[in-house]
């Protein structure tokens, strides 16, 4: 597209045709503001804390969605615009909770921040009637307290447009305009997935993860209790941000370190689960292949996808692999064969998981083929942004930390299981291993790159063994629900689909610690923090499933062989078809 | 053969105050009387003077019955059709005497209310059967149509609407000409042409007067725009709560597709074009362009920003056309007539006639149709009849909710879209509101706001929160404690709100506030720093007394008082606990001695 020239703050620039003036802005290194505004998820022009004065436009428009034209003249900084900006934060803050020394994004939210950048001196500047509203606890992943909600409609958008979910959106109008479900219906009454992409799309306090942080303490606290945790592939990239590493920093043994620090017994890794997850799964998709038994057949471990699945593509459950997730997977053999091992009750061991995903509290909560009759696979999932605030309140200086290693015998993980945090991973571990099982021959090169990158929907054809294999990956459940009606229409054929139900998979989930709209406008968080597993993947010992000495170990020990009898009992599942409405 | 015709108005304001029960008994009447042959009724439109319905009119005399009742139909059947003596006690008499005594019966276009009145966008309504496409044919109707089609390209019919300097009758006053142009140049697989009658300006009625009065001629228009712009799709977008506009326009638009008027092929052209309506649920930024075509696409109806304009993505995404029913109904005329035949009428900018809708403290409320141009007074006086009970005019509010006032000092100024604006006003859809002395201007301005409040989507922060806010300091200022801090931040706020809001209902919002600040400050200032109402009516900021001299002590009083804040005994001067009077005025109704004040 063609070049216009504009004026910004007196000093001539040229940008390209189409910009907003925010991006004209940012290219010649001015910020401007904004609050509603997510890069490529929701520009609406709702918040007005973005406003320029254009030369010779009526009032002030709005710099995230008014494109520059030829010979605009912008001014981003006038008294008039910085004067009106402190009045919009002045006016948000009159109707907001402002306890912000106890709020859950003290020093992380973006309305505190802006109010600070703008120097309000007085958050009761106007005084008025303020909107209560009752805590919604409904869902087992999240809460929303509407009181500290200022409107940007950020996780609105993202629930429509990313994760083609659609369960909330604005009810009532005018000043007592709220953001909630239809007919107000309580969260946990509703179609939502769980995935909590709403959640890290919030610029403040109103939504939040479930706490379960004081189950973790009191568990740790329990002589009776053998603490094992597992931290999944995505939180080893995720958790540093929270302590001031840059985005993409692979933090594993300071990690795990914390987590020691913090109380438990053994610190486990999910990449086995993972492992386990490949052998499981790779093996099924071999068996249906071979049989022609439902194909495609779609991956289950992403919690937030399998609730999609069954609220709005019931249909596709039997697609659907078996096999329980890594984090499911890693608690049933805790409680089976490692309680068996160590000779411990089951009823003792106490599995907390560390997850970059909320879904995987509402999985955790899936009681109807746990491992062990009576007793819960997963005791307790905290999120990356509760084990940083545990690590934080319990004092420990985490950049410190020495390096730890991860316990024996679930602490090796595979490269094939540190990338199932990227979309496409899952698909890349399986083939690595269905490569090498079909054929008996070793792969030569293990990166499939066709199934890498965040694009939305990703597809390729391998042949391995004379079979041609389609396949097909995709993120966010938006992409989920195009994939699957190309799939019904026959449009498009596959026999295997990975689907994660977060953009850019589980490195973008909704437990990961939260970047504002400033870092999220002008990065891409995904592929960065993606980047790092791929980086963690190549320096591994071990990068295919099926070489994974523990994974052996336990298949030696204890299930035989991947879909045994026992690998059934304990490591898969079932699903159940919800409703829409 | 029928000799005679009994126009029944059946628009809404006269159907409320008992035109369909009229009817009834007309027919049975004229049956009884054996007259059926010969008379015929005709339910029309709306006549205008809805303040004196249910209106009547008997032609070929055009004799003007007003406030007919049922009872009195039995005398106009068997006096004025039967034996040509007319009921001279119905008769409409606000005449100049002359008139009166030069002719016995008076019609309609001989009344002060009617005979400045120029009618081009209501000039059917009330003359023709609205249910009735071959009445509407008979007046010229879809000749303009037949015209554009048959004689003239889309860039000649742009063009003479362009000539005709018509401008947008919906609120801005955007030449009408220049949008269809706008729309005309984007190529797309599809356009729309969209009909805005979700008429939301309290008082404001005109649009709905067309659509009962006249609906085809919207239907026409449309066919037209689409013609000229390239559209061969249309929305009209009308409130739910116009049943009887929204019947006679489903009417239309199925009579029109049985005569080949919409649909393939039309004239025989190659040009096809087809009509839908879609019902709104009555929230006034639907209003709004943009918000009115995310309210059709099946969402929340609020606004997004402009641009993209509609003329480049709009409904459903594509090139679209949007103007509302007043614009669209002089688009036929304009065709038909030519471009000369508008342009002559009106101000140098502002060109062809307007509707207004009068109402407030005025005798004649109703629908009139002036050229531009007319001052404000010929409205109010001439032919509004001027104020009730003798009080002055004090200002008159146009523009509803987004507009402002205008004093009596200005009541000269010639109306029209420019002049407006240069009065902090603005000519809106034409809802003008006459206020009398009694008439407190913080209050007005805190009525309109409370609307827009009330109305505001809630999308942006400055019309959601700052609207809100404004309206708590005008609460705090009419209930006696304002500051005069309080004033200058409402000023500041009024600004901001106007610079920031993302649609022209924000925008627009604060104008009943500045305008009244800008012209009545003192009445602000007595408000804060003196704690009275000059107009007596903000009740914290009144004393009800009673003036011992003129008090007979005849205890009707304190009889009538509902929380019996009056004492006194019987022929001995009563008086009132202040800390009790609820202020309600009651004892000033019941008081034959006027000893009773309010200050």
């Amino acid at each position: 597209m063609a070049d216009v020239n504009v004026k910004i703050n007196g000093k001539d620039y040229t940008v390209p045709a189409g910009s907003t003036i925010l991006e004209a802005a940012r290219a010649a290194g001015i910020n401007i503001p904004t609050l509603c505004y997510l890069k490529e998820i929701n520009a609406i022009g709702a918040c007005r804390i973005c406003v320029v004065e254009v030369k010779g436009a009526r009032s002030l428009v709005a710099a995230c969605v008014y494109p520059v034209n030829e010979g605009m003249e912008i001014f981003t900084n006038s008294p008039k615009v910085i004067e009106s900006r402190k009045m919009t934060l002045e006016l948000l803050l009159s109707n907001h909770r402002k306890d912000c020394l106890s709020c859950v994004r003290s020093g992380n939210c973006e309305l505190q921040k802006l109010c600070h950048d703008y120097g309000i001196e007085d958050e009761y500047a106007f005084k008025g009637a303020e909107n209560k509203y009752d805590i919604d606890a409904s869902a087992s992943h999240m809460r929303r307290d509407n009181t500290k909600c200022i409107l940007c409609r950020r996780c609105v958008a993202v629930c429509e447009k990313n994760q083609g979910a659609a369960v909330i959106g604005a009810n009532d109008r005018g000043f007592d305009t709220n953001i909630g479900c239809a007919f107000e219906y309580p969260l946990g009454n509703v179609a939502c997935i769980s995935c909590g992409q709403c959640i890290t799309a919030c610029p403040t306090g109103a939504l939040y993860e479930r706490d379960d942080t004081q189950k973790f303490v009191d568990a740790v606290n329990d002589p009776e209790k053998i603490v094992l945790v597992q931290t999944a592939p995505a939180v080893r990239v995720g958790l540093g941000e929270e302590f001031g590493y840059p985005i993409g920093s692979i933090v594993t043994g300071k990690m795990v370190s914390a987590i020691r620090a913090l109380g438990a017994d053994k610190v486990f890794d999910t990449n086995f689960g993972a492992d386990l997850t490949i052998m499981e799964e790779a093996n099924e998709f071999i068996d249906r292949y071979k049989n022609n038994d439902n194909l495609p057949m779609i991956t289950s471990c992403s919690p937030g996808w399998v609730k999609y699945c069954e609220h709005y593509y019931p249909e596709m459950i039997p697609h659907l692999s078996t096999c329980k997730s890594p984090q499911g997977m890693f608690g049933a053999t805790a409680k089976t064969y490692y309680a068996e091992k160590m000779g411990i009750d089951p009823k003792n061991i106490f599995v907390a998981s560390v997850m970059p995903c909320t879904a995987k509290k509402f999985e955790a909560e899936r009681l109807d083929h746990t491992a062990v009759e009576g007793l819960p696979d997963i005791d307790v999932v905290i999120t990356v942004r509760e084990l940083a605030r545990m690590i934080k309140k319990a004092g420990i200086l985490f950049n410190m930390l020495p390096d730890g290693e991860f316990d024996s015998p679930f602490g090796l993980g595979s490269g094939a299981g540190t990338i199932f945090g990227a979309t496409g991973g899952v698909m890349e571990a399986a083939l690595r291993t269905a490569y090498e099982t079909l054929t008996g021959e070793e792969l030569e090169k293990l990166e499939f790159n066709e199934v890498r990158g965040t694009e939305g929907i990703k597809e390729a054809t391998y042949t391995i063994a004379g079979n041609e294999i389609r396949v097909a990956v995709c993120s966010g459940t938006a992409n989920a629900g195009k994939l699957l009606d190309m799939v019904k229409s026959g449009e498009k054929q596959y026999d295997f689909i990975e689907v994660m139900a977060c953009p850019g998979g589980c490195v973008n989930g909704g437990g990961q610690p939260i970047q504002h709209a400033s870092v999220r406008n002008n990065y891409d968080i995904k592929a960065m923090r993606a980047a790092g597993l791929y980086e963690d993947d190549r320096n591994l010992p071990v990068r295919k499933s099926h070489e994974n000495p523990d994974i052996k170990a336990v298949y030696a020990e204890y299930f035989g062989k991947p879909n045994s009898h026992k690998a059934h009992e304990v490591l898969h599942t079932g699903y159940t078809p919800r409703k829409k409405y | 053969m029928i000799r005679s015709q009994v126009l029944i108005c059946g628009g809404t304001g006269c159907t409320s105050s008992g035109s369909k029960v009229l009817i009834e008994e007309f027919e049975n009447r004229i049956e009884e009387n054996g007259l059926s042959d010969e008379i015929k009724i005709v339910r029309t439109g709306c006549f205008g003077l809805c303040a004196l319905g249910p209106v009547v009119i008997v032609y070929p005399d055009g004799t003007f019955y007003s406030r007919v009742q049922k009872e009195d139909v039995a005398e106009i059947v068997s006096e004025h059709l039967l034996k040509g003596r007319i009921v001279e006690r119905l008769v409409y008499s606000d005449v100049d005497e002359k008139v009166k005594d030069e002719i016995r019966h008076v019609s309609l276009n001989d009344t002060n209310f009617y005979k400045s009145q120029k009618r081009v966008a209501l000039r059917n309504c009330g003359v023709i059967n609205p249910e009735s496409i071959d009445e509407y044919i008979a007046m010229d109707g879809y000749a303009a149509l037949g015209k554009a089609l048959t004689e003239m390209t889309p860039e000649q019919v742009i063009q003479t609407i362009t000539d005709s300097g018509l401008r947008g009758r919906g609120g801005g006053g955007f030449p009408t000409g220049k949008k269809w142009s706008f729309t005309a140049a984007n190529k797309a697989d599809q356009k729309y042409v969209v009909c805005n009658a979700d008429e939301g300006d309290p008082g404001a009625f005109m649009d709905r007067s067309v659509l009962e009065g006249d609906p085809h001629c919207i239907v026409e228009a449309m066919a037209i725009c689409g013609y000229a712009t390239g559209a061969s799709e249309g929305y009209v977008y009308v409130r739910a709560e116009y049943p009887i506009a929204v019947a006679r326009l489903k009417k239309a638009i199925e009579d029109a597709r049985a005569y080949g008027l919409l649909g393939k092929n039309i004239f025989n052209s190659g040009f096809d074009f087809d009509l839908f309506v879609r019902l709104g649920a009555g929230a006034f930024v639907c209003g709004e362009e943009t918000a009115l075509m995310t309210s059709i696409e099946g969402n929340r109806g609020e606004p997004r920003p402009r641009p993209p304009y509609p003329a480049v993505k709009g409904l459903f995404g594509k090139p679209t056309t949007e103007n509302n029913v007043e614009t669209f109904a002089n688009v036929p005329q304009i065709i038909l007539k030519g471009a000369e035949f508008f342009n002559s009428m009106g101000t140098e900018r502002s060109k062809g006639t307007k509707v207004f809708a009068l109402g407030g403290k005025i005798n004649n409320t109703g629908l009139v149709e002036v050229p531009m141009g007319t001052t404000l007074r010929q409205i109010v006086e001439d032919i509004g009849g001027g104020i009730p009970n003798g009080k002055k005019f004090k200002a008159a509010q146009t523009g509803g909710p987004s507009g402002g006032c205008i004093p009596a000092s200005m009541l000269d100024i010639e109306i029209d879209y420019d002049n407006l604006v240069a009065q902090g006003a603005m000519m809106g859809s034409g809802g003008l509101i006459v206020m009398d002395e009694d008439t407190c201007m913080v209050d007005i301005a805190k009525f309109f706001l409370e609307f827009t409040v009330d109305e505001s989507c809630g999308k942006c922060t400055p019309c959601r929160i700052g609207t809100r806010r404004l309206y708590e300091i005008l609460e705090k200022i009419t209930s006696g404690n304002g500051t005069l801090e309080d004033l200058d931040k409402m000023e500041k706020l009024c600004h901001y709100i106007k610079d920031n809001s993302l649609c022209g209902l924000g925008q627009t919002a604060p104008n009943p506030v500045l305008s009244t600040y800008t012209r009545f400050r003192d009445e602000y200032v007595a408000h804060v720093v003196d704690k009275k109402c000059p107009a007596g009516v903000c009740k914290n900021l009144l004393t009800i007394s009673i003036d011992a001299d003129k008090c007979r002590g005849c205890t009707a009083c304190s009889r009538v008082c509902p929380v019996g804040a009056i004492s006194g005994t019987v022929k001995n001067p009563h008086t009132i606990d202040p800390a009790k009077c609820i202020k309600c005025g009651a004892c000033m109704e019941k008081c034959k001695f006027g000893a009773i004040v309010k200050k």
